[in-house]
C-alpha cells in the first residue's frame, strides 16, 4: 500500500463538489483511501486524526486543495490518474464557453446592475463579508451557509435594516421570492399567503401544507434559525412582518418558529398585531397559546397554521380534505408490534420536521432523547446509540460537520436505519422525506434498500417494524409526491400525510 | 433595492456558492449571475479582516480617489529617452564600490547562485578582484555596498548588477519630472545578467564600455529631443511585442530612432558595424528600455497617501518583493516561486535557479504578462494557446485600477492594457499578477535556460495589505 500526497496551490473547490469527488475517487479500482478537500484547519484536524501528517499538508493554505490517495502499489499511478480525471472533470464542467463567470460581487454587479438578491453559500467563514458588499451594493441576502458569527450576524441585519434591504439567514435554507425557490424549496401555487419562517423545513413544510389545501405563497421569507434569540432581537422576522403587511399581493402572514426567546416573541407578536393583516403565528414546541392582538391567532403545529391560514386567506374549510388522524390505523399497528417494542426512533433529515414530531413524543412520554433535546439530560451526540424514544435531526451540525446535509447525502442516514432494526425494543422509525429544489434527485428511492433491509432483520426474530414516512413535496415538485409515496407503500411505509400528523401517529402506535 | 421593490420587480439572483443552487435557480426560469468564487486573501482571517476594513464605504471611497490620482500618473507619464551614461557619473547614491542588483534589498551569503555570479564578474569586470576567487572574497568582506537598483530609481534586469562603469539609459518622465536609469542589454544567454560571468562575458562588457556605451552615448547627444519611449512602445505592441519576453519590434523601432545618429558620430565604419552586428544579434536590446520606460511612470505613482496600487515587482532570486504607493518605499516579500516553462535543450527543471529581475515593472505598469495578448506569436515560448495569451490580458483586468489608453492591444479591439495593480483586488479575487519571464540556470557561471510564466509569492500581497489597512484611517 502506498500514500500519494499532493497540494494544489490556489486551487478552490466548494465543499459539496469535494465530497462528491472524495466519493467517486474512493471508488476508483486498487484506492483504499481518497481525501480530496480544502487545506482549512479542520480538514487538516481531520487528516491528522486520521495519522495522515506531512509537511506539506502542514504548510498548506486554506485555499489550497489537497489530495491524498492511498492505494495498492501497483495501482497506485493509475489510481492517482483516474483521481486526478474525477477533479479535471469538476474543472471543465465549470464553465462553458457561453456561461460567464465573475471572480467577485463587484464585477458581477457590475456586469448585471439589476441582480437584485445574492444568494450565498460558501464557507461560512467567508460569507458575512460576501454578505456585507452585497448590503453595501443595495443587494439584498440570502446566507444559506451556516457558522457565522453572532456578531456578524447582528451587524449584517441591522446594516440591512437601516438601508431597507433583506437578509434572510445565516444558516437559512429556504425562501420562495416572487414565485423562485431558493436553496431548499418546494414548487408551490402562488398566492396570498406570506410567510416568515425561523426554520427552513418549518417553512417548506408550512409551504407545502398551503399548496395541498389549495392555496399559494406570495413571499416566503427565510430568517435564519437564530433570528428569534436575545441577541438578534427579531430583526429579520420583524422586516419581513412589515414588508408583507406592505405588500399588495399578501392577504394572510402566517409565521413559523422554535420557540422564540421569550421578550423577542412579544416583540414579534407586537408587530404582528399592528400589522393590517390577519397574522397566524406557530411557535413549535411552545405552550403559548394567546397572542394578546386580535389579528395574531397562535396554533400549535404545522398544519394547524397552514390551515388556519389558509381559511384566512378565504378557502372554505368544509371544501378541504384535511386529512384527520387515521385512527383505525392505529389500532392496526398496535396489534402488530410486540409488547416489548416500546420506542420510536425517530429519523430526521428536516430539523424542524424533527423538532415537531419530537415535541409530540415530549408531550406523551418522559424519556425521550434527541441530539436537539433541550433537557441536558437527554441530550443524544451524533455517534451515541440510540435511547428508548430517541428523534435524531441528522442535519443538525454534530452529524454535519465535514459532511454534506442529509437531504442531499442520505448515506449516514442509511447505516442508522439498519442499526435500528436490530433493537427489538424499537417498535417504530419515524422518517422524513424532503423534495424539492436543493435536494436529492430520489430520497426515496435511495432509502428503500435499507428500509427493506430494516424490515428483513425484525422479521427474522419474528417482528413487525413499523416504518412511518412523511414526504414533504407537492405535485409539482420532481420527483413529485405521489411518486414517492407510491414507492414507499411497495416497500410497506405506512404514509403520513403532514409532519404534524407524524409525531401524532408516531406516538399513538407505541402507546 | 427595498424589500418592496424587489417584491415588484423581476428576481435577478446572483449565485454565489454552490451550483447546484444555480442549477435550480435556471430550472425554475430565473437567470442566475455565476460566480466562480474563491476565498478572498488566500483564506488567511488576518488579510480577510484587513480586507474588510479598506471595504468600509469611507474608507474604500479614500482608496479609490487615491488610486485614481496614481492610475492617473502612470497614464500621463511620458518617459523620453535623453542619453546614456556612466553608473557613476549618473546613478543617485553610486560609488565605485556599490553593486546595485535586482529585487528588494539582500546580503552577499544570501543571494542565489546567479546573482552571486554576476556580482563576482563585475568585481573582476570593475578591476576590484584580480579574479572570481578574489571577487568572492571581497563581495563577502563587508567592503562591498548592495543596494537593489530600484532604491537607486534604477532597474535590472534578471541578476539587474550594475557597476560604476557600466553604461546606463538616462530617461525622464517629462510629465512629472523624475528620472530613471537602467543599464544596456548584454543581449542573451550567457551573460553576467544571468550570472554567467566567464572571461567571453567580460570581454564583451569591456566592449560595451569602451565601444557600445560610448557610441549610443554620442548618439543621444546629437538626438537633442530625446525619444518618445511610449510611443515607440505603444507601437512595438502594436507590432506584436509584449515588450518583456518578445521585443522584435520594439528593438527595430530603437534602433530605427537610433540609428541617423549613430551614423552621424566619429566612431569607425567598423565599430558603428559591430554595434548594428549586437543589435542585431537577438531581439533584446530593447528590452532593458521597456523596463526604464515602465520604472519611470511607476515611480511617478509612488508614495501617494492612501493609494493600494502596486509601483513595483521584483525579484532578487531568493526573495520577491513588491511596493504600493501608499506604503512608499517599503517593501513586502516572499518567496520567489518557480518560474514554469519550457527549458532549452538539455536543461530540465531541477537546473532552473527561482524566479529573478526587475523585469517584473513590466508587468508593473500593464505590459509584458499583461499585454500577452498583444503577442501571440509568444504563447509557444510561455507554453499556451493564443486563447490563453487573450484570455492573461482580459484577467488582468480584474486586479487593475483601469486601462492605459496609450498603449493598446488591437487584438482585443484595442483595449488598454490592463494597469494600476491593485492590492485589495489581488487579495479579494485571489488572482496574482502573471509574469512572463526568462529562467537562469541555478548555479553561478552558466547563464539562461529557458523562459515562462510565474506568479508572485501571494504572502507579499498579504503583507502590503494588512500594513495598508494600519495605515489608512
Amino acid at each position: 500500500m502506498s500514500r500519494h500526497i499532493s497540494i494544489r496551490k490556489n486551487t478552490y473547490l466548494d465543499s459539496v463538489s469535494l465530497m462528491s469527488m472524495s466519493t467517486k475517487a474512493n471508488g476508483v479500482d486498487g484506492v483504499s483511501q481518497a481525501f480530496i478537500a480544502m487545506a482549512t484547519p479542520m480538514n487538516k484536524e481531520v487528516l491528522a486524526n486520521l495519522d495522515i501528517t506531512d509537511a506539506a499538508i502542514e504548510e498548506a493554505k486554506p485555499s489550497d486543495l489537497m489530495i491524498i490517495v492511498d492505494a495498492e502499489d501497483a495501482l497506485l499511478e493509475s489510481a492517482i490518474t483516474a483521481v486526478d480525471d474525477i477533479i479535471a472533470r469538476k474543472n471543465d464542467g465549470g464553465a462553458t464557453a457561453s456561461e460567464t463567470r465573475y471572480r467577485t460581487l463587484d464585477s458581477a454587479f457590475e456586469a448585471a446592475a439589476d441582480s437584485n438578491l445574492v444568494l450565498i453559500s460558501v464557507n461560512g467563514a467567508f460569507a458575512a463579508r460576501e454578505a456585507r458588499k452585497a448590503l453595501n451594493a443595495n443587494k439584498n441576502v440570502m446566507i444559506f451557509s451556516d457558522n457565522v458569527s453572532v456578531e456578524d450576524e447582528l451587524e449584517l441585519k441591522q446594516l440591512a435594516h437601516e438601508k431597507g434591504l433583506l437578509v434572510m439567514g445565516p444558516d437559512c435554507g429556504t425562501a420562495i421570492i416572487n414565485g423562485t425557490g431558493l436553496a431548499f424549496a418546494n414548487a408551490v401555487r402562488r398566492g396570498s399567503i406570506g410567510v416568515v419562517g425561523a426554520s427552513g423545513t418549518g417553512s417548506q413544510e408550512v409551504s407545502a401544507r398551503i399548496h395541498d389545501f389549495g392555496g399559494g405563497i406570495s413571499q416566503l421569507i427565510g430568517t435564519g434559525g437564530r433570528d428569534l434569540s436575545t441577541e438578534i432581537g427579531g430583526i429579520s422576522m420583524i422586516d419581513g412582518i412589515r414588508a408583507l403587511d406592505a405588500d399588495p399581493e399578501t392577504k394572510v402572514i402566517l409565521i413559523v418558529s422554535k420557540p422564540p426567546a421569550e421578550e423577542v416573541a412579544e416583540k414579534v407578536l407586537a408587530v404582528a398585531g399592528a400589522a393590517s393583516k390577519p397574522v397566524i403565528v406557530t411557535f413549535l414546541g411552545s405552550s403559548r397559546t394567546e397572542s394578546g392582538y386580535d389579528n395574531v391567532r397562535i396554533v400549535q403545529g404545522t398544519k394547524p397554521a397552514a390551515l388556519a391560514a389558509v381559511v384566512a386567506s378565504g378557502i372554505d374549510e368544509s371544501t378541504l380534505d384535511l386529512h384527520p388522524l387515521n385512527l383505525p390505523l392505529i389500532a392496526e399497528v398496535r396489534a402488530k408490534l410486540a409488547p416489548e417494542q416500546r420506542f420510536i426512533r425517530g429519523l430526521f433529515c428536516g430539523g424542524t420536521l424533527c423538532d415537531e414530531a419530537m415535541f409530540a413524543a415530549i408531550e406523551k412520554f418522559d424519556n425521550v432523547y434527541s441530539n436537539i433535546q433541550k433537557d441536558p439530560a437527554r441530550v443524544l451526540g451524533a455517534t451515541d446509540p440510540s435511547r428508548e424514544h430517541t428523534f435524531l435531526d441528522m442535519g443538525d451540525d454534530d452529524f454535519t460537520n465535514g459532511r454534506p446535509h442529509p437531504m442531499i447525502d442520505p448515506s449516514l442516514r442509511l447505516k442508522r436505519i439498519v442499526e435500528e432494526a436490530k433493537d427489538p425494543s424499537v417498535g417504530v422509525i419515524a422518517m422524513d422525506f424532503v423534495l424539492g429544489y436543493g435536494s436529492h434527485e430520489d430520497p426515496v428511492g435511495v432509502t428503500i434498500d435499507a428500509i427493506t433491509e430494516a424490515k428483513a432483520i425484525a422479521a427474522a426474530r419474528g417482528q413487525h417494524l413499523e416504518i412511518l414516512g412523511y414526504v414533504l413535496g407537492t405535485d409539482l415538485d420532481t420527483p413529485a409526491i405521489a411518486e414517492q409515496v407510491a414507492l414507499l407503500e411497495a416497500a410497506g411505509v405506512t404514509i403520513s400525510s403532514s409532519s404534524t400528523n407524524l409525531g401524532l401517529l408516531a406516538r399513538e402506535f407505541v402507546a | 433595492m427595498s424589500i418592496n421593490d424587489l417584491f415588484a420587480s423581476t428576481l435577478k439572483p446572483v449565485n454565489l456558492g454552490l451550483d447546484m443552487f444555480a442549477d435550480d435557480l435556471r430550472t425554475q426560469g430565473a437567470d442566475p449571475v455565476l460566480m466562480d468564487w474563491t476565498p478572498p486573501g488566500g483564506g488567511d482571517p488576518e488579510v480577510i479582516s484587513a480586507l474588510s476594513r479598506l471595504e468600509r464605504p469611507e474608507l474604500a471611497e479614500k482608496i479609490d480617489a487615491a488610486n485614481q490620482v496614481a492610475l492617473d500618473r502612470i497614464l500621463s507619464a511620458q518617459p523620453f529617452l535623453e542619453g546614456f551614461g556612466q553608473a557613476i557619473d549618473t546613478v543617485p547614491g553610486m560609488t565605485k564600490k556599490t553593486i546595485l542588483h535586482a529585487g528588494p534589498p539582500i546580503e552577499w551569503e544570501r543571494m542565489c547562485g546567479p546573482m552571486q555570479g554576476a556580482v563576482t564578474g563585475a568585481l573582476v569586470f570593475e578591476g576590484l578582484a584580480k579574479d572570481l576567487s578574489e571577487a568572492a572574497e571581497l563581495a563577502g568582506s563587508g567592503e562591498i555596498t548592495f543596494s537593489p537598483c530600484h532604491e537607486h530609481q534604477s532597474v535590472g534586469s534578471m541578476a539587474g548588477v550594475t557597476s560604476a562603469s557600466m553604461w546606463v539609459h538616462q530617461v525622464t518622465n517629462r510629465t512629472h519630472g523624475n528620472r530613471a536609469f537602467t543599464n544596456l542589454s548584454e543581449q542573451l544567454s550567457k551573460i553576467l545578467r544571468f550570472g554567467a560571468n566567464d572571461q567571453s562575458v567580460i570581454d564583451r562588457l569591456n566592449w560595451m564600455r569602451e565601444v557600445f556605451g560610448p557610441m549610443l552615448s554620442a548618439a543621444m547627444e546629437l538626438n537633442t529631443d530625446g525619444i518618445d519611449l511610449r510611443l515607440l512602445l505603444s507601437q512595438a505592441l502594436h507590432m506584436g511585442d509584449e515588450a518583456h519576453n518578445r521585443n522584435v519590434a520594439g528593438t527595430t523601432l530603437l534602433i530605427q530612432a537610433l540609428t541617423p545618429y549613430i551614423v552621424e558620430t566619429d566612431f569607425s565604419t567598423k565599430e558603428k558595424r559591430e554595434v548594428f552586428d549586437f543589435v542585431a544579434s537577438s531581439d533584446y536590446f530593447s528590452g532593458p528600455t521597456w523596463m526604464v520606460t515602465a520604472k519611470a511612470a511607476m515611480d511617478a505613482a509612488n508614495g501617494i497617501e492612501n493609494s493600494t496600487v502596486v509601483t513595483a515587482m521584483a525579484r532578487n532570486g531568493v526573495d520577491f518583493g513588491i511596493r504600493v504607493s501608499g506604503t512608499g518605499d517599503q517593501w513586502f516579500t516572499g518567496p520567489a516561486q518557480q518560474v514554469v516553462g519550457p527549458m532549452f535543450a538539455g536543461y530540465t527543471p531541477a537546473d532552473s535557479g527561482l524566479d529573478m529581475g526587475d523585469s517584473a515593472i513590466t508587468e508593473t505598469f500593464g505590459i509584458g504578462g499583461f499585454a500577452m495578448a498583444a503577442a501571440p506569436a509568444i504563447v509557444a515560448l510561455v507554453g499556451g494557446t493564443v486563447d490563453d495569451a487573450m484570455n492573461y490580458s482580459r484577467t488582468m483586468n480584474e486586479i487593475t485600477t483601469g486601462n492605459n489608453s496609450n498603449v493598446t492591444i488591437p487584438a482585443l479591439d484595442f483595449m488598454g492594457v490592463p494597469s494600476g495593480i491593485d492590492v485589495r483586488k489581488v487579495m479579494e479575487t485571489g488572482i496574482l499578477p502573471l509574469i512572463n519571464t526568462a529562467i537562469a540556470h541555478k548555479d553561478p557561471g552558466i547563464g539562461m535556460i529557458g523562459a515562462g510564466i510565474v506568479h508572485p509569492p501571494v504572502e507579499a500581497f498579504q503583507q502590503a495589505l494588512v500594513a495598508l489597512s494600519e495605515k489608512i484611517a
